[in-house]
C-alpha cells in the first residue's frame, strides 16, 4: 500500500476494527431515536429527532468512516464551499417560492389537491 | 518508465490523485443533492398539504433501507481497512457483501414503489410525488452505479491489485448512504 498517504493508515489513528463496529452501532441507536421521536407528534420533537439527528448521522459518517478527521483540512473546506453555495442557491430562490406574491407578480400555480394519487388510481 | 495510470502513481497536495478526483466528484455530487434537496425543502416549508401525501410513504421501509446502507457503509470501511493491510481477499469480500446491502436497498425500493404507483401516485400526480420519485430515483441510479464500480475493485483487490481503489470506491459509498440520510427524513419521516 506504498501509494497510500500516510494520513489514511486508518489503524494508526485509532479506527481499529471494533471503533468503526461502534460508531454503526450509535447510527443504529440514532436511527432509532428518528423513528421514535416523530412519533410524539411534536413539531420541535419531530425536527430535532429527525432531521438534527440526520446532521449529527452524516457527520459520523463523514468523519469516521470517510475519515475526513484525518483528511487533508482543505478538502473538508471544499465540501464546505459546496455547502456554502446550496445555501446561497437556497437564499436566493426561497424568497419566491415561499411568498406567495410580490410587488410586480402574483403566483398563478395552485398545488393539486391532497389525496390527488388516487385520482388516477386504475384499480 | 511506469505503465500505472497516475491516479496511483502521483500525490498532489499529499493526496493520491485517485482519492483527489474522487472528494472531486463527491463536492459536485453535493450540489447536485443539494440543489434538489434544497428545492423540496422550499416547497415542503410553503406546503403543509404535502404532510399528507409523505403519510402515504412507508416509513418502516424507509427506515430498514436506512439501516441496509448503514450496515453496507460499515462493511465498506471495513474493506479499506482490510485493503490498508493488504488483505485483498477479506476487502473483496467486504465489498461483495456492501454490493449485497446495495441489492437488498434496491429490491426493497422497488416493492415501495410498486405499491404506490399501484395505488396512483406517480411521478405526475404532483409536485410531492415528483420530488419524491427524482429524489429516490438519483439516489437509486447512484446506488447502482456504486455496486458496479464495486464490484470491479473487488475483482482487482481479490487478486491483490490495486487496492488503493478500495477506499475510493468506500468513500463514494459512504457519500450515497449520507444522501440517504437526509432522504429519509424529508420523505418519509416529515409528516
Amino acid at each position: 500500500m506504498a501509494e497510500h498517504a500516510p494520513a489514511h493508515a486508518a489503524d494508526s489513528h485509532g479506527h481499529g476494527h471494533t471503533s468503526y463496529v461502534k460508531i454503526w452501532a450509535i447510527l443504529v441507536v440514532l436511527l432509532i431515536v428518528s423513528i421514535i421521536g416523530p412519533e410524539f407528534g411534536i413539531r420541535v420533537v419531530t425536527l430535532i429527532t429527525a432531521f438534527g439527528i440526520a446532521i449529527v448521522k452524516a457527520y459520523m459518517v463523514a468523519k469516521h468512516f470517510m475519515h475526513l478527521g484525518i483528511e487533508r483540512k482543505w478538502v473538508s473546506y471544499i465540501l464546505l464551499v459546496m455547502l456554502a453555495f446550496m445555501l446561497v442557491f437556497f437564499a436566493g430562490v426561497a424568497p419566491d417560492v415561499l411568498e406567495h406574491d410580490g410587488q410586480n407578480w402574483i403566483k398563478l400555480y395552485e398545488e393539486p389537491a391532497v389525496g390527488a394519487g388516487h385520482a388516477t388510481t386504475t384499480h | 518508465m511506469s505503465t500505472k495510470p497516475l491516479a496511483t502513481t502521483r500525490s498532489v497536495m499529499n493526496i493520491p490523485t485517485g482519492r483527489l478526483a474522487v472528494w472531486w466528484v463527491i463536492a459536485s455530487e453535493i450540489v447536485i443533492f443539494g440543489g434538489l434537496l434544497g428545492a423540496y425543502v422550499m416547497f415542503r416549508l410553503s406546503h403543509d398539504a404535502w404532510a399528507e401525501q409523505a403519510a402515504v410513504t412507508n416509513t418502516w421501509a424507509g427506515a430498514f433501507n436506512t439501516l441496509v446502507l448503514l450496515t453496507s457503509s460499515l462493511s465498506a470501511v471495513l474493506a479499506h481497512q482490510a485493503a490498508e493491510r493488504g488483505e485483498g481477499k477479506k476487502a473483496a469480500r467486504l465489498l461483495h457483501f456492501t454490493i449485497l446491502g446495495g441489492l437488498t436497498f434496491l429490491v426493497v425500493k422497488a416493492f415501495e414503489w410498486t405499491f404506490e404507483i399501484q395505488h396512483g401516485y406517480t411521478l405526475t400526480s404532483n409536485l410531492f410525488w415528483s420530488f419524491y420519485y427524482t429524489a429516490a430515483g438519483l439516489h437509486g441510479l447512484h446506488v447502482i452505479a456504486g455496486m458496479v464500480l464495486m464490484f470491479f475493485v473487488a475483482r482487482t483487490a481479490a487478486r491483490n491489485e490495486e487496492l488503493q481503489r478500495v477506499e475510493n470506491v468506500g468513500l463514494y459509498w459512504h457519500f450515497v448512504d449520507m444522501v440517504w440520510i437526509f432522504l429519509f427524513p424529508l420523505l418519509y419521516i416529515a409528516k
